[in-house]
C-alpha cells in the first residue's frame, strides 16, 4: 500500500512568537521554523509501516513557500520514498485554511490514489485541529483521529487504531482507504542520521502549483486583528510552606 | 440566528463543557437547540431539557451514534441540520467533538472556528492561536458558522429553569464505514480535569512514575484533579490524558498548583487562565515564577509532604 503522509513547516515549538507591528499576523520573518511536531510523529508512523512491509510506499507531502521543502527533505531523511511540495505563497498559518489544505489533499488522491492518509491532529501554529477529519469527509472515508496506536491488518484492508478519547481510549476498526490523524502518543520520532539526510538529498520531490489544482484557496475566515493574551502578573515568592498555606488561606481558597 | 449545540454524552447529566457551550450560544442570540447522542442519549436529554435557555432537544438513541463515530454522527448532524437549517452548529472543544464537527463543516463546505474563546457577535469571535500566545480576532464569513467553543471561555448556563421539548432526531444513513471494537476509560475517583476546581500538575521534576503518589496524595487532600506537564507525560510518569497545555487539556480552575514544572510556553497555554497560580519548583528562575501568584522554592520532595501534611481535611 502506499501511504501518504502530510508535513506542515511550522513555527519551532520552543521559539517565542511576537505579533506584527499591524496586529495582522503573527512576526514569522525571523523565527526559526520546523517540522510540526505531529506531522513528525505522522511521519514517523509511516516509515514504521514500510519498515513493517506493510507500506511499499511513503510519500511525505507540504503545503506552503519554498521552503517548505526542508519539512519534506526531513521527512525523506526519516524514510519516507519521495515528496509532493504543493507550492504557494499564501500563508499557512492564517491565510490558506483547513479546508483549502483538505481540498488540496483531496486532488493529490485522486491523482495519486494512496491507501491512507497520515496526518499530524494538529499544527502549532493555528491549532485547528481540522485537516483530517476535513479530508476524510471531502473524501468520503473513514477516519481515525487521534490515534494512539495502529494497526494494519494482514490483508491490508483495514487498520485497527486505538484513539485518545475524553477520560481514556477507544479501539476502531476502519476500512481502507482511510484517514488516520496521530496524536503524541503514537511514538517517539527518530533523529535522521547523516548517511540519511545524505541520501535523502537524492530522492524526488515533484512540484505542483497549488493554483493548478482546481481547487478554491479562498478562506470564509477573516482575520481582523491579532494580539497578545491579556499578561499575567507574577505575583509574590512565598518563604515556606506555612507562608503559602497562610497566603490560600487569606484568599478563601483553603 | 439559531444555533444547534452538539452535545457531549453527560451520563444522564449536561456536561459542563455543554452547559459552558449554552451560554456562547446565547451570547450569539437567537434560538439555542441542542442534540445529543450516546448510550445514555435519553437521560442527557431530559437533563438538557431543564438547561435554562434551550428551546428544543434532539435525542438520537441511536446504536450507531452509541460511540460517537465520526461518520455516523456526520451524518445525523447533516440529516438534523437540514431539516432545520441552522445559522450556528457548535459544540465543546473536546476531543468528543473535535473528532466529528471538522468533517460535518467539510461536508457543508464550511470553514470551521475552532477553540472559540469569547464571542463579539454573530460572525465575529475570537480563538487563540501559537498556543495561545497569540488571540486572532476573526470574522467567519460562511453561510453557516461552524465552531468548537472552549468551556473554560463561557460561564456554564444553569442547569435548571428551563423546559425545552425533547425530539427524536431525524432519521439518517448509518455510513456503516468504521466499527467500533473496545473502550477503556481510565478510572479515576477525583473530579475531572477540566471541570475540577482546584488541579495540581507534576513536571519533570517529579522524576519518577513512583514519585507521581506525591502528587495524588496532595490532590486527595484537596479534593483536586490530578494533571501534568508534556514533559511528564513523556517520560512515562502518567498518562497522556493528563496532560494539561496547547496539545492536552486546557483548564482555568480556581487553584492551580504547579510542582516541579518549569512552565514551558505549550504548558502555561493550558492553565494561564487559573484563577489563582501557585508552583513549587528548586529553580527559582523557571519561567512559572512568572505567571504564578504565590511561588515557592523548595524541593518538592520536602515541601509537597509537608504540605500534603499541613494541610486542612476536606469534609
Amino acid at each position: 500500500m502506499r501511504v501518504f503522509v502530510g508535513v506542515k513547516r511550522a513555527v519551532d515549538y520552543a521559539a517565542k512568537v511576537r505579533i506584527q507591528a499591524d496586529k495582522k499576523a503573527v512576526d514569522i520573518s525571523n523565527v526559526k521554523m520546523a517540522i510540526n511536531p505531529f506531522c513528525e510523529i505522522a511521519v514517523e508512523e509511516a516509515v514504521r509501516l514500510k519498515e513493517k512491509k506493510v507500506a511499499e510506499e511513503v510519500v511525505a507531502v507540504s503545503i506552503g513557500p519554498k521552503q517548505a521543502q526542508e519539512v519534506i527533505r526531513q521527512a525523506l531523511a526519516m524514510g519516507a520514498d519521495r515528496g509532493i511540495h504543493v507550492t504557494t505563497d499564501m500563508r499557512v498559518d492564517q491565510e490558506l485554511q483547513p479546508l483549502a489544505v483538505a481540498k488540496i489533499m483531496a486532488a493529490l488522491t485522486g491523482e495519486h490514489d494512496p491507501s491512507a492518509w497520515l496526518l499530524g491532529k494538529q499544527a502549532i501554529d493555528d491549532d485547528s485541529n481540522q485537516v483530517a477529519q476535513m479530508l476524510a469527509g471531502l473524501l468520503d472515508w473513514p477516519q481515525a483521529t487521534f490515534a494512539s496506536e495502529v494497526e494494519v491488518s494482514e490483508d491490508k484492508k483495514s487498520a485497527t487504531v486505538t484513539r485518545e478519547i475524553d477520560g481514556g481510549l477507544q479501539t476502531i476498526e476502519v476500512p481502507l482507504p482511510a484517514v488516520i490523524s496521530a496524536d503524541l502518543r503514537l511514538n517517539e520520532p527518530r533523529y535522521a542520521t547523516l548517511p540519511n539526510i545524505m541520501k535523502a538529498k537524492k530522492k524526488k520531490i515533484d512540484t505542483v502549483d497549488a493554483a493548478s489544482l482546481g481547487v478554491d484557496l479562498a478562506g470564509q475566515i477573516e482575520v481582523l486583528e491579532v494580539s497578545e493574551p491579556a499578561t499575567r502578573e507574577a505575583g509574590s515568592k512565598v518563604e515556606d510552606v506555612d507562608a503559602l498555606l497562610a497566603k490560600l488561606k487569606a484568599d478563601g481558597l483553603l | 440566528a439559531s444555533t444547534l449545540i452538539i452535545a457531549e454524552p453527560g451520563a444522564g447529566v449536561a456536561s459542563p463543557g455543554t452547559l459552558s457551550a449554552v451560554t456562547a450560544a446565547k451570547a450569539i442570540g437567537g434560538s439555542v437547540d441542542v442534540f445529543i447522542a450516546g448510550k445514555d442519549a435519553a437521560a442527557d436529554a431530559e437533563a438538557l431539557a431543564k438547561v435554562d435557555g434551550v428551546a428544543r432537544v434532539f435525542k438520537a438513541d441511536n446504536e450507531a451514534l452509541a460511540n460517537g463515530i465520526a461518520e455516523d454522527m456526520t451524518a445525523a448532524i447533516l440529516a438534523c441540520q437540514e431539516a432545520n437549517k441552522y445559522s450556528h452548529i457548535m459544540t465543546p472543544a473536546s476531543n468528543y467533538g473535535k473528532n466529528f464537527l471538522p468533517r460535518v463543516a467539510a461536508k457543508l463546505d464550511m470553514a470551521q472556528v475552532s477553540d472559540v474563546m469569547a464571542i463579539e457577535g454573530e460572525d465575529t469571535f475570537l480563538r487563540p492561536m501559537y498556543a495561545g500566545n497569540a488571540i486572532a480576532r476573526v470574522k467567519a464569513t460562511g453561510a453557516v458558522k461552524i465552531m468548537t467553543v472552549r468551556a473554560t471561555g463561557f460561564d456554564k448556563a444553569s442547569p435548571e429553569g428551563g423546559s425545552a421539548a425533547v425530539e427524536d432526531a431525524p432519521a439518517f444513513e448509518s455510513a456503516g464505514k468504521s466499527a467500533f471494537k473496545s473502550e477503556e476509560m481510565v478510572k479515576s475517583d477525583r473530579p475531572e480535569l477540566e471541570s475540577a476546581s482546584v488541579v495540581v500538575s507534576g513536571g519533570r521534576g517529579i522524576k519518577s512514575e513512583e514519585n507521581f503518589e506525591l502528587m495524588f496524595k496532595l490532590a486527595d487532600k484537596l479534593d483536586a484533579a490530578v494533571g501534568a506537564s508534556r514533559a511528564a507525560v513523556d517520560a512515562g510518569f502518567c498518562s497522556n490524558d493528563m496532560q494539561v497545555g496547547q496539545t492536552g487539556k486546557i483548564v482555568a480552575p480556581d487553584l492551580y498548583i504547579a510542582v516541579g514544572i518549569s512552565g514551558a510556553i505549550q504548558h502555561l497555554a493550558g492553565m494561564k487562565d487559573s484563577k489563582t497560580i501557585v508552583c513549587i519548583n528548586k529553580d527559582e528562575e523557571a519561567p512559572i515564577f512568572g505567571v504564578s501568584d504565590y511561588g515557592l522554592v523548595a524541593d518538592l520532595f520536602k515541601a509537597v509532604p509537608e504540605l500534603t501534611e499541613k494541610l486542612p481535611a476536606r469534609s
